[in-house]
């Protein structure tokens, strides 16, 4: 063959090849996730509202405002911090598509780092989204990562230096959300962001701070609420109630006061809520895993995850039945609602009640699915996109 | 700072995909044919901020 005709013929292939996989990325980065708003959404406020700067940037995301008939305490769900820890996001989405309060106010975060949730880990084959099957066929999420996309943030510091701690830390946790409490005006994107957060959650008055997370069974802080030490009292009753009411273990252990960035530390030094951390097991995040896929994100079943429980490796318990997302946002729903009750129990005067919220043992039964909204359906206005 | 590192970062990348590109026209071999147009797809992927 001429050797021009066979050049040609390979630069067409690699284009082909370009435009598929340029056409993924393009498309995984700018998938819309379609949010119902529920009928207890009052306000839609957006996260530049209160520190305008972060306006036009990937991670200026909708803030939803639930407010009760009746006054009370202020509640704030952080979902979407790590979005590759997906029961944070879709137990946040259950409270926005469904939550009505009763007394007091709820505010709804599902993507605290849009831009974490526009990329997958580089080498971790991750799936670049997910499907949550519901009666009117399923709902798309982006998958995500841990970290703000490069695309977003770059580059990166050799060595990161917490601000204003100046601790150092990983240079990978300059894009890390849950090391950049409590941000800076002028520091980079996920800073901002953080700072953006803070500035609501002091701006609104907020009580409680709870920043949904899931984590790796190999990795000791696992189905545990971590506590600033403001919310001791509040966190050991939920603690000891879930685990005695709900079927389930949730353990309790403080913020180590000189382990800088991380939410339930910083919010809670920084402004007047207390800060609280629940952590879900993720099988789909420990090393040891075997093929990285959807399923085995949402079912959480991991031959070489078992195994590696067999040798006494893990913090969590796994079995053939694996960890499935149901149970884990089942966990966080329950945990969160726990928190509403427990608080208005030690403060009468500053209630919290939320209803049409399911709890773990409905959201096992029933699916995450049956309490997403069919998009399709939305009343006019009642439909946003993250 | 940052975003003169970005732009020197992208100037990098449009040089080595240029490289790339030049030793494709130039060599004979089909297997480095493919091996450059391989190579060039990553480059490709950061330059045009798909990836």
């Amino acid at each position: 063959m001429n050797a021009s005709i066979r050049k040609i013929i390979f630069c067409l292939a690699g284009l082909v090849l370009f435009v598929l996989s340029g056409m993924d990325f393009y498309q995984s980065r700018r998938l819309k996730e379609p949010v119902v708003i529920g009928n207890g959404v009052t306000q839609i406020q957006k996260l530049s509202n209160y520190f305008p700067p972060i306006e036009g940037t990937a991670n200026d995301c909708n803030i939803y405002v639930l407010e009760g008939k009746e006054p009370g305490a202020t509640l704030c769900i952080l979902g979407g911090t790590h979005p590759e820890e997906p029961a944070g996001r879709l137990a946040a989405w259950l409270f926005a598509e469904n939550a009505v309060m009763q007394k007091g106010r709820l505010i709804v975060v599902l993507s605290a780092n849009r831009s974490a949730t526009t990329v997958t880990r580089v080498g971790g084959a991750y799936p670049p989204e997910f499907t949550i099957p519901s009666p009117w066929g399923g709902q798309r999420f982006r998958m995500g990562d841990r970290w703000s996309n490069p695309l977003d943030q770059w580059p990166d510091p050799e060595v990161y230096i917490h601000y204003p701690s100046e601790q150092y830390l990983a240079y990978l946790d300059s894009r890390n959300l849950n090391r950049c409490w409590p941000g800076r005006p002028n520091g980079t994107l996920t800073e901002k962001t953080t700072y953006a957060l803070l500035e609501m959650i002091r701006k609104e008055k907020v009580d409680i701070v709870i920043d949904l997370h899931e984590a790796e069974l190999q990795y000791p802080v696992i189905s545990t609420i971590v506590t600033h030490e403001k919310g001791q009292e509040l966190a050991a009753i939920v603690s000891m109630t879930l685990t005695d009411l709900e079927g389930f273990k949730m353990g309790m252990e403080f913020s180590p006061k000189n382990l800088h960035g991380l939410s339930h530390r910083e919010i809670g030094d920084y402004s007047d809520a207390i800060s609280l951390l629940f952590e879900a097991p993720e099988p789909f995040l420990d090393a040891t895993r075997g093929k990285t896929t959807t399923e085995q994100l949402l079912t959480g079943k991991d031959d070489f995850v078992v195994k590696a429980g067999k040798h006494g490796l893990l913090f969590e318990k796994i079995d053939e039945k694996g960890w499935p997302i149901d149970v884990r946002v089942g966990r966080h729903t329950s945990a969160v609602l726990q928190t509403m009750a427990s608080w208005t129990e030690v403060h009468p005067e500053k209630p919290l009640a939320c209803a049409d919220v399911p709890r773990y043992a409905e959201v096992i039964e029933k699916g995450i699915g049956a309490f997403l909204h069919n998009p399709a359906l939305a009343k006019p206005g009642r439909l946003m996109f993250e | 700072m940052e975003l003169a590192v970005t732009i020197i970062y992208y100037c990098l990348v449009g040089f080595v995909s240029i490289l790339l590109i030049y030793n494709l026209i130039k060599t004979k071999e089909w297997q480095k044919e493919v091996l450059y147009i391989i190579v060039l797809i990553p480059f490709l992927l950061r330059l045009f901020m798909l990836k």
